[in-house]
């Protein structure tokens, strides 16, 4: 590490107070929002942040997360930095302005604690929610802890603010797992975090008079925002898009590298973590809280001479297809982790994802998946150990016995 | 509510004051919205921000890389104006307090009957109970004539639209015209008020009055479309101006809860005598002419009966409310 990390305070805060707090600090100017099971506290402690005079922030409670999208949209495309959260049916509810959202370009940050999908209700986590949204056109990011929380919601007004990526976020965080579970969290001074995410800015573009102008609702350079573009036009914004999602591969592991100076944290390289991967013959790909649990198998398994690794896909969207396809190219055997149904589909949307990854690479190893911990099942160490049990199986034998699995259901 | 200084809406003022929505516009022939649009702009009292929920004025202005908004404009989704002027007022508020933003910025957000008494009616309620400073404008042309004239809770009763066709047994809309100002009194809002763009000048006033309005205030414009209700291009201010004298739609406005007619109205009100029968305005549109017929006379009948009713109901407001 090349500079000495800040002095940082030591906090007792669940996932989603850390959310809460690192918004605090973000000098975020809207924060419009609903609240849904379990991202409530991120609702209630910003309210109180706001009672007590501690932010600068107009805050405004909507009557439903519909218009809480719309409005941080709005807000957004007035030149706001904006921040809402939500789970869940809220989340479903959104849908039709998220894409909205990314389409105009406007890096809203949105905090998931992830919860299950009616029907039946259920309000426990899995990550159906934000899995459903993985064509929204929004940078997919799921964190381990609520260490991880706090610094991935500072880090994400600096990515979707690039002006280069210019997209919306959303950092999910495992429903009550995380959002509602007390973690140590070191937290950043106020000083350094303004200085590290800074005042927004804004890309630039040129109008009709040949004037180039900030991109952003100004009665100064009147603006036409959120047009019809039809056959003509539609396909080259949508194409747009798409370069900014590239650009934001990039741009996670810069800021990802930018903040393990400041903090001494990193997450891999901000789009995956491998752990224990390099000589792993078999290998465990998960997306979330799971992967702490996970890391505490691999440990003992190491421990009785077994060569475990995992694989912790951080950045869902934009995809890392070359990280994904370098850190599992000597497994022998994986195993895909989907906590979340992609009904019809042939496993679950990681499972897609990783496999549909790995078809460029040199190396196809049997890769198998294990749907689990739906509508907030539990699991545990030992539990887990069955999978790798599994996958020394398929890896000595090359043949996998059942492709998609279902980890810890009454069949 | 107060004023900040006399304005006076002359037609030589209107003339002069340069357009905000600008000619090129894809509008039909006739169009009452585009009408009203080019004239409410024309009320605007400084820096304003325009948002506009999904619909005929948004479709047939912004088709990129086109415009006619000379001033900033945003438009998300259908149901959103009032989110929209929610997100957008917050942003202003925000940005003023930290220095970001200088000036004060005018909101207007607009929206047909579609995306104010159907899909759009949650967002705005709760924009308005959360007391965001804005000024809705809802341009009502009775349905939904972006997709090809279906039927809205502002379609009124009788009307053939393509979902309420007028057939063997049912003779078009069946249901009433939904009271969509009454519900947005009972918001106790500042200012809520009715205007149609034949009387203008009282149009254009209450736009200005809206807008000074430190808060939301809601402004329904009736505004025929030629193209849905079947009826001849060349007749949409007639028709704007019939729908006052027939009491099917009279002019009025409600500052701080206390209503009154407005003089078009007021002048029917005064001499009952003046007011014309509601066949009077049905004839000639389209969407009415099957209820001109012998077996639909009692649906003509009903609709007078109606009409009738709800303009006895209005005066007794505006007098109980003096």
């Amino acid at each position: 590490m090349a500079k000495q990390p800040v002095k940082q305070e030591i906090m007792a805060l669940n996932g989603d107070e850390a959310v809460a707090y690192a918004v605090k600090q973000s000098d975020v100017d809207v924060v419009a929002a609903y609240p849904i099971t379990p991202q409530t506290i991120i609702v209630e402690k910003f309210s109180e942040y706001v009672a007590d005079g501690e932010v600068n922030t107009e805050f405004v409670c909507t009557e439903s997360e519909h218009s809480a999208i719309t409005a941080c949209l709005a807000a957004s495309a007035t030149g706001a930095r904006t921040f809402t959260a939500s789970a869940s049916a809220g989340l479903a509810l959104m849908h039709e302005i998220l894409t909205v959202t990314s389409g105009s370009r406007a890096p809203v940050v949105m905090a998931i604690a992830n919860r299950a999908l009616s029907s039946p209700l259920n309000i426990h986590g899995d990550q159906s929610d934000s899995m459903a949204e993985r064509d929204s056109g929004w940078i997919h990011i799921y964190v381990e802890n609520a260490q991880e929380a706090y610094d991935s919601i500072l880090q994400a007004f600096r990515i979707a603010e690039d002006v280069n990526v210019s997209l919306p976020i959303m950092v999910g965080l495992d429903g009550f797992t995380l959002s509602h579970t007390l973690e140590r969290v070191d937290t950043l001074p106020d000083e350094t975090v303004t200085q590290f995410i800074g005042e927004r800015k804004f890309p630039t573009v040129v109008t009709h008079e040949g004037k180039t102008v900030p991109f952003k609702l100004d009665p100064e350079n009147p603006m036409t925002m959120g047009p019809i573009a039809l056959q003509n036009y539609y396909f080259e914004f949508k194409r747009q898009q798409e370069e900014g999602m590239k650009n934001a591969l990039k741009k996670i592991q810069e800021v990802n590298a930018e903040y393990a100076e400041i903090s001494g944290r990193s997450y891999g390289n901000g789009l995956v973590e491998p752990y224990k991967l390099n000589d792993a013959e078999i290998a465990v790909v998960c997306v979330g809280s799971t992967s702490g649990t996970l890391k505490v198998v691999i440990d003992e398994l190491r421990q009785e001479g077994i060569k475990a690794g995992l694989l912790r896909l951080r950045t869902f969207r934009p995809l890392p297809v070359e990280e994904i396809r370098s850190a599992l190219k000597n497994a022998k055997a994986i195993a895909v982790m989907d906590k979340s149904m992609s009904f019809g589909g042939f496993g679950g949307a990681v499972y897609h994802e990783v496999r549909h990854a790995l078809y460029d690479g040199q190396n196809h190893p049997p890769i198998v998946d294990y749907i689990y911990g739906l509508g907030g099942r539990d699991s545990n160490p030992k539990a887990f150990r069955t999978i790798f049990e599994d996958l020394l199986r398929i890896a000595r034998s090359g043949r996998i016995e059942k492709q998609i699995n279902y980890f810890g259901l009454r069949e | 509510m107060t004023t900040t200084q006399e304005w006076k809406f002359t037609a030589k003022d209107i003339a002069a004051k340069p357009d905000l929505f600008l000619s090129g516009h894809r509008a039909c022939a006739g169009c009452g919205p585009a009408g009203v649009l080019r004239l409410i702009m024309k009320a605007t009292r400084g820096p304003t921000i325009v948002t506009e929920a999904t619909g005929c004025m948004e479709v047939v202005s912004s088709i990129y890389p086109y415009t006619s908004w000379a001033l900033p404009w945003l438009h998300t989704a259908f149901e959103t104006a009032a989110a929209n002027a929610a997100g957008i007022d917050a942003a202003l508020k925000a940005m003023r307090r930290k220095g970001k933003a200088k000036q004060h910025i005018d909101i207007i957000a607009l929206a047909g009957d579609g995306g104010t008494y159907d899909i759009g009616l949650q967002a705005l309620s709760g924009a308005v109970e959360r007391g965001h400073d804005f000024l809705f404008v809802l341009y009502d042309n009775e349905g939904y004539m972006n997709t090809g004239i279906q039927r809205s809770g502002g379609t009124p009763i009788g009307a053939a639209t393509t979902t309420t066709p007028a057939g063997k047994v049912i003779p078009g809309k069946i249901e009433k015209k939904k009271p969509i100002t009454e519900i947005m009194l009972a918001h106790e809002m500042e200012y809520v008020a009715t205007a149609t763009p034949y009387y203008w000048k009282d149009m254009l006033t209450k736009v200005r009055k809206g807008l000074e309005v430190e808060g939301p205030a809601f402004l329904h414009v009736f505004a025929p479309c030629p193209r849905g209700w079947r009826s001849e291009p060349a007749k949409t201010m007639e028709y704007a101006k019939l729908a006052v004298e027939s009491c099917v739609f009279p002019v009025w406005e409600a500052i701080n809860g206390k209503r009154q007619l407005s003089i078009p109205s007021k002048l029917i009100a005064l001499a009952p005598q003046k007011k014309k029968p509601v066949k009077d305005y049905l004839a000639g549109q389209g969407r009415f002419r099957h209820l001109f017929t012998p077996q639909n006379k009692h649906v003509l009948d009903e609709i007078q009966r109606l009409t009738d009713e709800r303009w006895q109901r209005l005066l007794q407001k505006c007098e109980s409310s003096v």
